[in-house]
Protein backbone atom coordinates (compact mmCIF):
# COMPACT_ATOMS: atom_id res chain seq x y z
CA UNK A 1 0.00 0.00 0.00
CA UNK A 2 1.67 3.26 -1.07
CA UNK A 3 0.62 6.57 1.42
CA UNK A 4 -0.71 9.10 -0.69
CA UNK A 5 1.30 11.64 1.40
CA UNK A 6 4.78 9.76 0.07
CA UNK A 7 3.70 10.66 -3.63
CA UNK A 8 6.06 12.65 -5.82
CA UNK A 9 2.88 14.42 -7.49
CA UNK A 10 0.48 15.88 -5.34
CA UNK A 11 -2.50 13.31 -4.92
CA UNK A 12 -5.65 14.18 -6.63
CA UNK A 13 -8.92 13.97 -4.02
CA UNK A 14 -12.38 14.18 -5.21
CA UNK A 15 -14.82 15.99 -2.82
CA UNK A 16 -18.78 15.19 -2.74
CA UNK A 17 -20.91 17.72 -1.64
CA UNK A 18 -18.59 20.51 -2.11
CA UNK A 19 -21.44 23.44 -2.03
CA UNK A 20 -22.13 22.12 2.30
CA UNK A 21 -19.57 24.48 4.65
CA UNK A 22 -17.87 21.56 5.91
CA UNK A 23 -16.74 20.78 2.32
CA UNK A 24 -15.32 24.16 2.06
CA UNK A 25 -13.64 23.68 5.04
CA UNK A 26 -11.99 21.05 4.36
CA UNK A 27 -11.12 22.19 0.67
CA UNK A 28 -9.72 24.82 2.07
CA UNK A 29 -7.28 22.31 4.35
CA UNK A 30 -6.19 20.61 1.83
CA UNK A 31 -5.62 22.77 -1.29
CA UNK A 32 -2.31 23.37 -0.60
CA UNK A 33 -0.98 20.04 -0.50
CA UNK A 34 -3.77 18.30 -2.86
CA UNK A 35 -5.18 19.10 -6.29
CA UNK A 36 -9.18 18.65 -5.79
CA UNK A 37 -11.92 18.36 -7.80
CA UNK A 38 -15.28 19.22 -6.43
CA UNK A 39 -18.70 17.73 -7.37
CA UNK A 40 -22.13 18.77 -5.88
CA UNK A 41 -25.62 16.78 -6.78
CA UNK A 42 -27.38 20.59 -5.75
CA UNK A 43 -25.25 23.48 -7.41
CA UNK A 44 -21.95 23.96 -9.07
CA UNK A 45 -19.75 25.68 -6.34
CA UNK A 46 -17.56 28.43 -7.62
CA UNK A 47 -13.72 27.25 -6.49
CA UNK A 48 -11.59 29.50 -8.13
CA UNK A 49 -9.22 28.44 -11.05
CA UNK A 50 -7.27 25.41 -9.80
CA UNK A 51 -10.13 23.84 -8.23
CA UNK A 52 -12.37 22.15 -11.23
CA UNK A 53 -15.93 21.82 -9.86
CA UNK A 54 -19.02 20.15 -11.31
CA UNK A 55 -22.97 19.37 -10.56
CA UNK A 56 -23.45 16.30 -10.61
CA UNK A 57 -25.77 13.52 -8.84
CA UNK A 58 -23.50 10.65 -8.05
CA UNK A 59 -25.61 8.32 -9.93
CA UNK A 60 -24.51 9.86 -12.76
CA UNK A 61 -22.66 8.18 -15.91
CA UNK A 62 -20.55 11.30 -16.42
CA UNK A 63 -19.02 10.71 -12.78
CA UNK A 64 -16.96 8.21 -14.78
CA UNK A 65 -15.59 10.10 -17.06
CA UNK A 66 -14.14 12.49 -14.42
CA UNK A 67 -12.70 9.19 -12.58
CA UNK A 68 -10.76 8.69 -16.24
CA UNK A 69 -9.91 12.43 -16.69
CA UNK A 70 -8.59 12.96 -13.09
CA UNK A 71 -7.15 9.41 -11.99
CA UNK A 72 -7.88 10.31 -7.92
CA UNK A 73 -5.90 8.54 -5.29
CA UNK A 74 -8.56 9.52 -2.54
CA UNK A 75 -12.17 10.28 -2.35
CA UNK A 76 -14.00 12.31 0.65
CA UNK A 77 -17.66 11.81 0.42
CA UNK A 78 -19.11 14.40 2.45
CA UNK A 79 -22.31 14.71 -0.01
CA UNK A 80 -24.77 12.36 2.24
CA UNK A 81 -27.75 14.40 1.98
CA UNK A 82 -29.48 14.55 5.65
CA UNK A 83 -32.70 12.58 6.74
CA UNK A 84 -34.12 16.53 6.66
CA UNK A 85 -33.81 16.94 3.22
CA UNK A 86 -35.69 16.15 0.12
CA UNK A 87 -38.14 12.83 0.27
CA UNK A 88 -37.27 9.03 1.04
CA UNK A 89 -36.74 7.18 -2.04
CA UNK A 90 -34.98 10.10 -3.19
CA UNK A 91 -32.71 10.42 -0.19
CA UNK A 92 -32.00 6.35 -0.88
CA UNK A 93 -31.12 6.75 -4.36
CA UNK A 94 -28.45 9.62 -3.75
CA UNK A 95 -27.16 8.32 -0.39
CA UNK A 96 -27.33 4.48 -0.89
CA UNK A 97 -27.10 4.08 -4.87
CA UNK A 98 -25.08 7.04 -5.33
CA UNK A 99 -22.61 5.83 -2.82
CA UNK A 100 -22.49 2.26 -3.93
CA UNK A 101 -21.73 3.99 -7.81
CA UNK A 102 -18.77 5.93 -6.39
CA UNK A 103 -17.53 3.19 -4.38
CA UNK A 104 -17.65 1.00 -6.98
CA UNK A 105 -15.79 3.43 -9.60
CA UNK A 106 -13.35 3.97 -6.50
CA UNK A 107 -12.73 0.45 -6.71
CA UNK A 108 -12.42 0.55 -10.73
CA UNK A 109 -10.03 3.68 -10.74
CA UNK A 110 -7.98 2.50 -8.09
CA UNK A 111 -8.45 4.77 -5.42
CA UNK A 112 -6.51 4.52 -2.22
CA UNK A 113 -7.82 6.20 0.08
CA UNK A 114 -11.55 6.42 1.22
CA UNK A 115 -13.66 8.86 3.65
CA UNK A 116 -17.37 8.50 4.01
CA UNK A 117 -19.49 10.82 6.24
CA UNK A 118 -21.77 9.13 7.80
CA UNK A 119 -23.41 9.95 11.65
CA UNK A 120 -23.91 9.48 15.06
CA UNK A 121 -28.18 8.87 13.95
CA UNK A 122 -27.37 5.45 12.93
CA UNK A 123 -27.07 4.54 16.62
CA UNK A 124 -30.60 5.35 17.23
CA UNK A 125 -32.00 7.32 20.00
CA UNK A 126 -33.42 5.12 22.62
CA UNK A 127 -34.36 4.90 26.25
CA UNK A 128 -31.75 2.25 27.17
CA UNK A 129 -28.73 3.59 25.15
CA UNK A 130 -25.77 4.02 27.36
CA UNK A 131 -23.26 6.54 27.89
CA UNK A 132 -20.11 6.46 25.75
CA UNK A 133 -21.56 4.24 22.99
CA UNK A 134 -18.76 2.52 20.92
CA UNK A 135 -18.14 1.78 17.04
CA UNK A 136 -19.12 -1.68 17.89
CA UNK A 137 -22.64 -0.61 19.21
CA UNK A 138 -25.43 -1.86 17.50
CA UNK A 139 -26.78 0.23 14.52
CA UNK A 140 -30.69 0.55 16.20
CA UNK A 141 -32.06 3.93 14.27
CA UNK A 142 -33.50 1.86 10.89
CA UNK A 143 -35.63 -0.11 13.78
CA UNK A 144 -36.91 3.06 15.03
CA UNK A 145 -37.55 5.54 11.71
CA UNK A 146 -37.89 4.75 8.30
CA UNK A 147 -36.33 8.10 7.87
CA UNK A 148 -33.45 7.31 8.45
CA UNK A 149 -32.49 3.89 7.10
CA UNK A 150 -30.82 5.33 3.87
CA UNK A 151 -28.30 6.70 6.89
CA UNK A 152 -27.70 3.19 8.01
CA UNK A 153 -27.87 1.58 4.72
CA UNK A 154 -24.78 3.69 3.72
CA UNK A 155 -23.05 2.51 6.47
CA UNK A 156 -23.31 -0.93 5.75
CA UNK A 157 -22.74 -0.62 2.06
CA UNK A 158 -19.62 1.53 3.19
CA UNK A 159 -18.50 -1.80 5.70
CA UNK A 160 -19.24 -3.73 3.12
CA UNK A 161 -17.00 -2.24 0.76
CA UNK A 162 -14.24 -1.76 3.86
CA UNK A 163 -13.81 -5.53 3.73
CA UNK A 164 -13.82 -6.25 0.18
CA UNK A 165 -11.98 -4.28 -1.18
CA UNK A 166 -9.23 -3.56 1.55
CA UNK A 167 -7.07 -1.35 -0.83
CA UNK A 168 -9.57 1.17 -1.01
CA UNK A 169 -8.28 1.83 2.76
CA UNK A 170 -12.00 3.04 3.85
CA UNK A 171 -12.86 5.46 6.53
CA UNK A 172 -16.27 5.69 7.78
CA UNK A 173 -16.60 8.90 10.05
CA UNK A 174 -19.51 9.14 12.41
CA UNK A 175 -19.90 12.78 14.24
CA UNK A 176 -21.24 14.60 16.81
CA UNK A 177 -23.68 16.94 16.02
CA UNK A 178 -21.86 19.56 13.87
CA UNK A 179 -22.23 22.87 14.53
CA UNK A 180 -20.63 26.22 13.99
CA UNK A 181 -20.62 29.30 11.08
CA UNK A 182 -22.55 28.25 7.92
CA UNK A 183 -23.52 25.20 9.47
CA UNK A 184 -27.56 24.24 8.44
CA UNK A 185 -28.49 20.89 9.83
CA UNK A 186 -31.33 20.64 12.10
CA UNK A 187 -29.93 21.01 15.58
CA UNK A 188 -27.56 23.94 13.98
CA UNK A 189 -30.80 25.34 13.15
CA UNK A 190 -32.44 24.67 16.59
CA UNK A 191 -29.47 26.70 17.85
CA UNK A 192 -29.61 29.52 15.86
CA UNK A 193 -33.01 30.31 16.37
CA UNK A 194 -35.17 32.39 18.72
CA UNK A 195 -37.17 30.15 20.08
CA UNK A 196 -36.63 26.17 20.35
CA UNK A 197 -39.01 23.46 20.41
CA UNK A 198 -38.17 20.62 23.62
CA UNK A 199 -40.02 18.01 24.82
CA UNK A 200 -41.24 18.96 28.36
CA UNK A 201 -39.16 17.50 30.66
CA UNK A 202 -36.67 16.23 28.67
CA UNK A 203 -33.04 17.35 27.94
CA UNK A 204 -30.69 14.41 26.88
CA UNK A 205 -27.03 14.95 27.08
CA UNK A 206 -25.74 15.88 23.26
CA UNK A 207 -22.18 16.47 22.05
CA UNK A 208 -21.57 19.40 19.55
CA UNK A 209 -18.36 19.29 17.39
CA UNK A 210 -17.09 22.69 16.23
CA UNK A 211 -17.30 22.99 11.40
CA UNK A 212 -13.43 23.69 11.90
CA UNK A 213 -12.83 20.66 14.22
CA UNK A 214 -14.91 18.50 12.56
CA UNK A 215 -12.83 19.96 8.84
CA UNK A 216 -9.54 19.38 11.06
CA UNK A 217 -10.32 15.71 11.78
CA UNK A 218 -11.45 14.99 8.12
CA UNK A 219 -8.37 16.22 6.56
CA UNK A 220 -6.19 14.71 9.62
CA UNK A 221 -8.40 11.31 8.73
CA UNK A 222 -7.58 11.64 4.98
CA UNK A 223 -3.34 11.71 6.04
CA UNK A 224 -3.26 8.43 7.72
CA UNK A 225 -5.00 5.50 5.52
CA UNK A 226 -6.01 3.85 8.47
CA UNK A 227 -9.41 1.77 7.57
CA UNK A 228 -12.46 1.29 10.43
CA UNK A 229 -15.36 2.89 11.75
CA UNK A 230 -14.75 5.92 14.00
CA UNK A 231 -16.65 8.52 16.17
CA UNK A 232 -15.66 11.63 16.33
CA UNK A 233 -17.13 13.45 18.92
CA UNK A 234 -14.91 15.91 21.76
CA UNK A 235 -14.67 14.55 25.32
CA UNK A 236 -17.34 17.60 26.71
CA UNK A 237 -21.30 16.63 27.10
CA UNK A 238 -24.51 18.99 27.74
CA UNK A 239 -27.37 18.98 28.04
CA UNK A 240 -29.66 19.71 25.33
CA UNK A 241 -31.87 22.29 27.36
CA UNK A 242 -28.75 23.60 28.87
CA UNK A 243 -27.17 24.44 25.06
CA UNK A 244 -30.63 26.19 23.96
CA UNK A 245 -30.03 28.60 26.86
CA UNK A 246 -26.55 29.20 26.57
CA UNK A 247 -27.52 29.85 22.61
CA UNK A 248 -30.53 32.25 23.96
CA UNK A 249 -32.90 30.37 22.95
CA UNK A 250 -36.13 30.55 24.44
CA UNK A 251 -37.54 27.24 24.79
CA UNK A 252 -40.83 26.51 24.05
CA UNK A 253 -42.07 22.63 25.52
CA UNK A 254 -43.67 20.43 23.45
CA UNK A 255 -46.28 18.18 25.48
CA UNK A 256 -44.29 14.51 25.43
CA UNK A 257 -46.43 12.15 27.09
CA UNK A 258 -48.40 10.00 26.25
CA UNK A 259 -45.33 9.45 23.15
CA UNK A 260 -48.34 9.52 20.77
CA UNK A 261 -48.66 13.03 21.47
CA UNK A 262 -45.51 14.96 21.00
CA UNK A 263 -45.38 12.46 17.52
CA UNK A 264 -48.91 13.72 16.58
CA UNK A 265 -48.20 17.47 17.30
CA UNK A 266 -44.46 17.69 15.52
CA UNK A 267 -46.60 15.68 12.54
CA UNK A 268 -49.03 18.05 12.43
CA UNK A 269 -46.44 21.57 12.64
CA UNK A 270 -44.20 19.68 9.91
CA UNK A 271 -41.24 22.09 11.52
CA UNK A 272 -38.02 21.22 9.50
CA UNK A 273 -36.04 22.13 12.26
CA UNK A 274 -37.86 19.43 14.79
CA UNK A 275 -39.12 16.27 12.84
CA UNK A 276 -40.98 13.88 14.36
CA UNK A 277 -38.68 10.90 13.04
CA UNK A 278 -35.56 12.86 15.03
CA UNK A 279 -37.75 13.54 17.96
CA UNK A 280 -35.86 10.81 19.72
CA UNK A 281 -32.51 12.76 19.62
CA UNK A 282 -34.14 15.47 22.09
CA UNK A 283 -35.34 12.47 24.56
CA UNK A 284 -32.82 10.40 24.79
CA UNK A 285 -29.29 10.49 25.06
CA UNK A 286 -27.05 9.29 21.97
CA UNK A 287 -23.43 9.63 23.93
CA UNK A 288 -20.63 8.40 21.77
CA UNK A 289 -16.99 7.75 22.63
CA UNK A 290 -14.50 9.37 20.19
CA UNK A 291 -11.58 8.66 22.03
CA UNK A 292 -10.63 5.81 19.00
CA UNK A 293 -10.57 8.20 16.90
CA UNK A 294 -8.11 10.56 18.55
CA UNK A 295 -5.76 8.16 19.34
CA UNK A 296 -5.59 6.59 16.44
CA UNK A 297 -5.36 9.77 14.09
CA UNK A 298 -4.06 12.37 17.04
CA UNK A 299 -7.03 14.24 16.61
CA UNK A 300 -8.14 16.87 19.57
CA UNK A 301 -10.61 19.39 19.20
CA UNK A 302 -9.68 23.08 19.66
CA UNK A 303 -13.02 24.93 19.88
CA UNK A 304 -14.44 24.65 23.52
CA UNK A 305 -18.37 24.48 23.73
CA UNK A 306 -18.98 28.40 25.02
CA UNK A 307 -16.94 29.39 22.34
CA UNK A 308 -20.01 27.74 19.94
CA UNK A 309 -22.58 28.60 21.85
CA UNK A 310 -21.55 31.68 22.27
CA UNK A 311 -21.19 32.49 18.48
CA UNK A 312 -25.11 31.07 17.89
CA UNK A 313 -25.97 33.67 20.91
CA UNK A 314 -24.25 36.75 19.21
CA UNK A 315 -25.49 35.17 15.46
CA UNK A 316 -29.10 35.25 16.19
CA UNK A 317 -31.35 35.05 12.71
CA UNK A 318 -33.59 37.93 12.75
CA UNK A 319 -37.19 37.18 12.90
CA UNK B 1 -29.46 38.53 42.36
CA UNK B 2 -30.94 36.05 40.27
CA UNK B 3 -33.92 33.75 41.25
CA UNK B 4 -31.59 30.39 40.85
CA UNK B 5 -28.86 32.61 42.71
CA UNK B 6 -31.41 33.27 45.80
CA UNK B 7 -32.68 29.72 46.08
CA UNK B 8 -29.32 28.65 46.00
CA UNK B 9 -28.11 30.81 49.04
CA UNK B 10 -31.60 29.77 50.82
CA UNK B 11 -30.45 25.74 49.83
CA UNK B 12 -27.23 24.84 49.57
CA UNK B 13 -24.84 25.67 52.60
CA UNK B 14 -21.45 27.55 51.82
CA UNK B 15 -20.07 24.18 53.21
CA UNK B 16 -21.61 22.05 51.49
CA UNK B 17 -20.99 23.66 48.50
CA UNK B 18 -17.46 23.95 49.17
CA UNK B 19 -17.18 20.19 50.12
CA UNK B 20 -18.55 19.04 46.59
CA UNK B 21 -16.72 21.43 45.11
CA UNK B 22 -13.15 19.73 46.38
CA UNK B 23 -13.91 16.30 45.41
CA UNK B 24 -12.32 15.42 41.59
CA UNK B 25 -14.66 14.57 39.10
CA UNK B 26 -14.02 14.04 35.50
CA UNK B 27 -16.49 16.31 34.18
CA UNK B 28 -16.48 18.52 30.87
CA UNK B 29 -16.32 22.08 30.42
CA UNK B 30 -20.33 22.63 31.24
CA UNK B 31 -19.98 20.71 34.49
CA UNK B 32 -21.63 17.53 33.12
CA UNK B 33 -20.26 14.35 32.80
CA UNK B 34 -21.48 11.52 29.82
CA UNK B 35 -24.16 9.85 31.77
CA UNK B 36 -26.17 13.86 32.84
CA UNK B 37 -24.13 14.07 36.29
CA UNK B 38 -24.34 17.50 37.21
CA UNK B 39 -21.93 19.26 39.65
CA UNK B 40 -24.52 22.42 40.50
CA UNK B 41 -27.53 20.04 40.78
CA UNK B 42 -25.70 17.45 43.09
CA UNK B 43 -25.84 20.51 45.78
CA UNK B 44 -29.20 20.48 45.25
CA UNK B 45 -29.35 17.42 45.71
CA UNK B 46 -27.31 16.25 48.88
CA UNK B 47 -29.05 19.87 50.44
CA UNK B 48 -32.50 17.98 50.39
CA UNK B 49 -30.96 14.35 51.11
CA UNK B 50 -29.32 15.92 54.12
CA UNK B 51 -32.41 16.50 56.49
CA UNK B 52 -33.79 13.36 55.20
CA UNK B 53 -30.56 11.60 55.81
CA UNK B 54 -30.25 13.06 59.19
CA UNK B 55 -33.79 14.27 61.08
CA UNK B 56 -36.19 12.19 58.82
CA UNK B 57 -34.62 8.76 59.20
CA UNK B 58 -31.78 9.23 62.15
CA UNK B 59 -29.55 6.98 59.53
CA UNK B 60 -26.76 5.69 61.67
CA UNK B 61 -24.01 5.08 59.35
CA UNK B 62 -21.19 3.03 60.53
CA UNK B 63 -17.76 1.78 58.68
CA UNK B 64 -18.71 4.07 56.07
CA UNK B 65 -14.77 4.76 55.56
CA UNK B 66 -14.61 0.81 54.11
CA UNK B 67 -15.25 2.39 50.87
CA UNK B 68 -11.70 3.03 49.46
CA UNK B 69 -10.65 7.03 48.57
CA UNK B 70 -10.01 6.05 44.87
CA UNK B 71 -10.65 3.53 42.20
CA UNK B 72 -13.54 1.31 41.12
CA UNK B 73 -15.53 0.55 43.78
CA UNK B 74 -18.96 -1.45 43.77
CA UNK B 75 -20.86 -0.75 46.78
CA UNK B 76 -23.29 -3.47 47.29
CA UNK B 77 -26.58 -3.78 49.45
CA UNK B 78 -29.31 -5.04 50.26
CA UNK B 79 -32.67 -3.85 48.81
CA UNK B 80 -35.98 -2.75 50.48
CA UNK B 81 -38.75 -0.13 50.89
CA UNK B 82 -40.56 0.15 47.30
CA UNK B 83 -38.85 3.31 47.06
CA UNK B 84 -35.04 3.96 46.18
CA UNK B 85 -34.60 5.09 49.65
CA UNK B 86 -31.42 2.97 50.28
CA UNK B 87 -29.32 4.08 47.30
CA UNK B 88 -30.40 7.94 48.70
CA UNK B 89 -28.99 7.51 51.96
CA UNK B 90 -26.10 5.31 51.05
CA UNK B 91 -25.33 7.78 48.39
CA UNK B 92 -25.52 10.27 51.25
CA UNK B 93 -23.51 8.75 53.88
CA UNK B 94 -20.47 8.56 51.70
CA UNK B 95 -20.81 11.86 49.88
CA UNK B 96 -20.64 13.65 53.31
CA UNK B 97 -18.18 11.52 55.05
CA UNK B 98 -15.42 13.83 56.22
CA UNK B 99 -12.89 11.63 55.10
CA UNK B 100 -12.06 11.72 51.34
CA UNK B 101 -15.80 11.88 50.53
CA UNK B 102 -16.53 10.76 47.18
CA UNK B 103 -20.14 11.40 44.94
CA UNK B 104 -21.18 8.00 44.07
CA UNK B 105 -23.40 6.77 41.24
CA UNK B 106 -26.35 4.57 41.36
CA UNK B 107 -27.19 2.14 38.89
CA UNK B 108 -31.35 3.13 38.27
CA UNK B 109 -34.70 0.88 36.86
CA UNK B 110 -34.77 0.91 33.00
CA UNK B 111 -38.23 2.47 33.46
CA UNK B 112 -36.70 5.78 34.84
CA UNK B 113 -35.41 7.19 31.65
CA UNK B 114 -38.50 7.18 29.87
CA UNK B 115 -40.37 9.29 32.99
CA UNK B 116 -39.86 13.11 32.01
CA UNK B 117 -38.10 15.43 34.69
CA UNK B 118 -37.92 12.51 37.01
CA UNK B 119 -35.40 10.76 34.63
CA UNK B 120 -32.98 13.50 33.69
CA UNK B 121 -33.20 14.85 37.46
CA UNK B 122 -32.17 11.19 38.15
CA UNK B 123 -29.45 11.58 35.96
CA UNK B 124 -28.20 15.03 36.73
CA UNK B 125 -27.49 13.42 40.64
CA UNK B 126 -25.26 10.48 39.15
CA UNK B 127 -27.84 8.19 38.76
CA UNK B 128 -27.44 5.99 35.22
CA UNK B 129 -29.70 3.70 33.30
CA UNK B 130 -28.72 -0.06 34.95
CA UNK B 131 -27.08 -0.83 32.09
CA UNK B 132 -23.86 -3.28 32.18
CA UNK B 133 -22.28 -1.04 30.24
CA UNK B 134 -22.60 1.64 31.79
CA UNK B 135 -21.39 0.02 34.71
CA UNK B 136 -18.35 -1.31 32.59
CA UNK B 137 -17.61 2.39 31.57
CA UNK B 138 -18.20 4.08 35.01
CA UNK B 139 -15.61 1.43 36.86
CA UNK B 140 -12.91 2.14 33.96
CA UNK B 141 -13.81 6.11 35.17
CA UNK B 142 -12.76 4.68 38.39
CA UNK B 143 -16.34 5.59 39.44
CA UNK B 144 -17.96 3.97 43.39
CA UNK B 145 -20.85 2.75 42.49
CA UNK B 146 -24.34 1.62 44.36
CA UNK B 147 -25.71 -1.36 43.10
CA UNK B 148 -28.94 -3.31 44.19
CA UNK B 149 -28.32 -7.11 42.61
CA UNK B 150 -31.49 -7.77 43.86
CA UNK B 151 -33.33 -5.21 41.99
CA UNK B 152 -36.69 -5.18 41.52
CA UNK B 153 -36.38 -8.32 43.55
CA UNK B 154 -35.46 -6.62 46.43
CA UNK B 155 -37.66 -3.47 46.17
CA UNK B 156 -40.71 -4.73 45.46
CA UNK B 157 -40.52 -7.26 48.28
CA UNK B 158 -43.68 -7.68 50.82
CA UNK B 159 -43.23 -7.08 54.04
CA UNK B 160 -43.71 -10.26 55.46
CA UNK B 161 -40.96 -11.07 53.49
CA UNK B 162 -38.61 -7.79 55.15
CA UNK B 163 -34.99 -8.81 55.65
CA UNK B 164 -34.62 -11.86 53.49
CA UNK B 165 -32.32 -11.71 50.56
CA UNK B 166 -33.81 -12.53 47.42
CA UNK B 167 -31.40 -13.65 44.42
CA UNK B 168 -28.49 -11.84 43.48
CA UNK B 169 -27.96 -11.24 39.89
CA UNK B 170 -24.41 -12.32 38.82
CA UNK B 171 -23.70 -9.14 36.62
CA UNK B 172 -21.96 -7.39 39.44
CA UNK B 173 -19.21 -9.78 40.25
CA UNK B 174 -18.21 -10.13 36.84
CA UNK B 175 -17.69 -6.36 36.20
CA UNK B 176 -15.83 -6.26 39.36
CA UNK B 177 -13.36 -9.28 38.47
CA UNK B 178 -12.91 -7.71 35.26
CA UNK B 179 -11.64 -4.17 36.18
CA UNK B 180 -10.59 -4.96 39.68
CA UNK B 181 -13.13 -3.28 41.66
CA UNK B 182 -13.66 -3.40 45.21
CA UNK B 183 -16.87 -4.77 46.38
CA UNK B 184 -17.77 -2.71 49.32
CA UNK B 185 -20.56 -4.32 50.98
CA UNK B 186 -23.47 -2.88 53.19
CA UNK B 187 -26.67 -3.74 54.77
CA UNK B 188 -28.95 -1.50 55.26
CA UNK B 189 -32.03 -1.78 58.45
CA UNK B 190 -34.78 0.17 58.47
CA UNK B 191 -36.01 0.99 55.14
CA UNK B 192 -38.02 -1.89 55.31
CA UNK B 193 -40.38 -0.39 57.40
CA UNK B 194 -40.31 3.01 55.49
CA UNK B 195 -43.23 1.53 52.75
CA UNK B 196 -44.66 -1.87 54.32
CA UNK B 197 -46.47 -3.18 51.44
CA UNK B 198 -49.41 -6.08 51.92
CA UNK B 199 -49.56 -6.66 48.66
CA UNK B 200 -48.52 -6.13 44.70
CA UNK B 201 -50.86 -4.53 42.45
CA UNK B 202 -49.85 -6.46 39.19
CA UNK B 203 -52.61 -6.17 36.87
CA UNK B 204 -52.40 -2.22 37.75
CA UNK B 205 -48.32 -2.28 37.22
CA UNK B 206 -48.74 -3.72 33.87
CA UNK B 207 -51.53 -1.39 33.26
CA UNK B 208 -48.91 1.40 34.05
CA UNK B 209 -45.79 0.23 32.54
CA UNK B 210 -44.43 -0.09 35.89
CA UNK B 211 -41.97 -2.85 37.81
CA UNK B 212 -44.58 -2.92 40.54
CA UNK B 213 -47.67 -1.46 42.66
CA UNK B 214 -47.26 -1.87 46.18
CA UNK B 215 -50.59 -1.86 48.08
CA UNK B 216 -49.71 0.34 50.86
CA UNK B 217 -50.23 3.07 53.01
CA UNK B 218 -49.45 6.72 50.88
CA UNK B 219 -46.89 7.79 53.38
CA UNK B 220 -42.78 7.16 53.66
CA UNK B 221 -42.88 6.08 57.66
CA UNK B 222 -39.82 7.87 59.81
CA UNK B 223 -38.18 4.21 60.38
CA UNK B 224 -34.76 4.30 61.59
CA UNK B 225 -32.35 3.30 59.31
CA UNK B 226 -28.88 1.81 60.04
CA UNK B 227 -26.60 1.52 57.22
CA UNK B 228 -23.28 -1.04 57.71
CA UNK B 229 -20.49 -1.04 55.97
CA UNK B 230 -18.44 -3.89 55.87
CA UNK B 231 -14.81 -4.10 54.56
CA UNK B 232 -13.74 -4.33 50.93
CA UNK B 233 -13.84 -7.61 49.19
CA UNK B 234 -11.30 -7.99 45.86
CA UNK B 235 -12.27 -10.82 43.51
CA UNK B 236 -9.30 -11.21 41.05
CA UNK B 237 -9.87 -11.81 37.80
CA UNK B 238 -9.19 -15.42 36.56
CA UNK B 239 -11.42 -16.74 33.98
CA UNK B 240 -13.52 -18.85 35.91
CA UNK B 241 -16.47 -20.92 35.49
CA UNK B 242 -20.26 -19.22 36.05
CA UNK B 243 -20.87 -22.17 39.04
CA UNK B 244 -17.28 -20.18 40.58
CA UNK B 245 -18.69 -16.89 39.91
CA UNK B 246 -22.23 -18.34 41.70
CA UNK B 247 -19.88 -19.23 44.70
CA UNK B 248 -18.05 -15.67 44.91
CA UNK B 249 -21.74 -13.94 44.78
CA UNK B 250 -22.95 -16.49 47.36
CA UNK B 251 -19.62 -15.03 49.65
CA UNK B 252 -20.85 -12.10 49.08
CA UNK B 253 -24.23 -12.49 49.73
CA UNK B 254 -23.81 -14.07 53.43
CA UNK B 255 -21.62 -11.21 54.28
CA UNK B 256 -24.62 -8.75 53.30
CA UNK B 257 -26.50 -11.10 55.84
CA UNK B 258 -24.19 -10.80 58.75
CA UNK B 259 -24.28 -7.19 58.52
CA UNK B 260 -27.77 -6.79 58.13
CA UNK B 261 -27.69 -9.34 61.16
CA UNK B 262 -25.83 -6.86 62.99
CA UNK B 263 -27.94 -4.06 62.10
CA UNK B 264 -30.98 -5.69 63.49
CA UNK B 265 -29.40 -6.48 67.03
CA UNK B 266 -27.98 -3.27 67.34
CA UNK B 267 -31.47 -1.39 66.49
CA UNK B 268 -33.66 -0.77 69.75
CA UNK B 269 -36.37 0.40 68.09
CA UNK B 270 -38.16 0.98 65.12
CA UNK B 271 -38.84 4.37 65.02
Amino acid sequence: MTSPTTKQRKPNILVTGAAGSLAQQVIKRLQKTCNLVAVDARTQVPLGDDIPSYCMDLNHRLLEDLFRRYKFDGVIHLGRIRSSQLTRMRRYNANVLGTQNLLDLSQKYGVRRVIVLSTYHVYGAMAYNPALITESAPLKSAGLSADLIDSVELENLASIYLWRYPELNISILRPCNIVGPGVRNTVSSLLASQRAPVLAGFSPMMQFIHIDDMADAIALAYKKPVRGIFNVAPGDWVAYQRALQLCGCTRIPVPSIPPLLPRLILRTLGLRRFPAYLMGFFKYPVVIDGREFENEFGFTAKRPLKEIFHFYKNNKTPL
Amino acid sequence: MSLVSFLKSRLVSTELDEHINRIRKPIGTLGYDPWGYNNETVKYGLSLAKPIYEKYFRTEAQGVDHIPAQGPVLIVGNHSGQLPIDGILIGYALASRTKSPRIPRAMIERFFPTVPWLGNMLNEVGAVLGDPVNCARMLANNEAIIVFPEGVRGSGKLYRDRYKLQRFGPGFMHLAMKYNAAIVPVGVVGCEETIPAIANIKPLAKALGIPYAPLAMPVVLPAKVHLNFGPPMYFDGEDISETQVGERVEQVKTEINRLIDKGLKERKRLF
